[in-house]
């Protein structure tokens, strides 16, 4: 099992009632830690997934978490 | 570091800047930050806070910001339309906070020596600001909810 810190925002910080959680997984990318951590917070469903940073920086769904790593899930941005 | 004139936090670079504040916004001194005498035309685009949102009546709105990627990347879109478009200098300064009916929440510069690209630049910078930055915006609703801008799955 790998370690993880992921940090939840705004409507995603709502739905966990976390700011961030250090998280144990087998996950291999962003894709597989979201669809687990789903399970643990079956609220998450209710928003659509969005974008990603891996350790601050933009990453995609599919990169490779290797373990260690700081894994940023953002719901969908309004910015403007 | 803070910018004299615009009181936040990101040094302003010699060809423009992207910050976020707390405070007001200040559109003068965006737009003095931004003269350039090679420059005939400057582009200021502002996104103001209106009192609705499909059909429901907005009270107040409130911007989270993720500050250290929403300040890298919004220095990437800027540095990209530079690189796109034949502009002079190009500043944005995005609001995060809880904000009022009509006070502007983003600001957008840019100067450059003819129209057409300060005015395609200014809508390229705008339209990435809105889609790339970690910025989350939550509505206070006259019937006293709240709820987060464009988050829920479509049903």
């Amino acid at each position: 099992m790998k370690q993880f810190t992921v940090k939840w925002f705004a409507a995603y910080r709502a739905a966990t009632g976390l700011a961030q959680e250090q998280v144990q997984s087998s996950a291999g990318s962003p894709s597989e830690l979201f669809a687990e951590m789903t399970k643990q917070h079956p609220d998450l469903g209710q928003y659509s997934r969005a974008l990603v940073a891996i350790n601050d920086q933009m990453a995609s769904w599919d990169a490779t978490l290797s373990g260690g790593e700081q894994v940023l899930f953002f719901p969908p941005v309004a910015g403007g | 570091m803070t910018h004299p004139e615009l009181n936040t936090p990101t040094p302003p670079s010699s060809t423009g800047y992207f910050a976020i504040s707390s405070e007001s916004l200040n559109r003068k001194a965006l737009r003095a930050s931004l003269q350039d005498v090679s420059s005939g035309a400057f582009v200021l685009f502002e996104g103001w806070v209106r009192d609705h949102n499909e059909g429901r009546k907005v009270l107040q709105l409130e911007y989270e910001v993720y500050e250290p990627l929403a300040i890298t990347e919004g220095n990437l879109i800027l540095q990209e339309a530079r690189e796109r478009f034949a502009i002079s200098l190009a500043a944005a300064v995005h609001r995060q906070g809880l904000l009022k009916l009509t006070e502007p929440a983003v600001l957008v510069g840019v100067s450059a020596a003819h129209r057409g690209a300060a005015f395609d630049a200014c809508r390229y910078i705008i339209d990435d600001v809105k889609a790339r930055l970690p910025i989350w915006k939550r509505e206070h609703y006259a019937d006293g909810t709240t709820e987060w801008v464009n988050c829920k799955v479509k049903d």
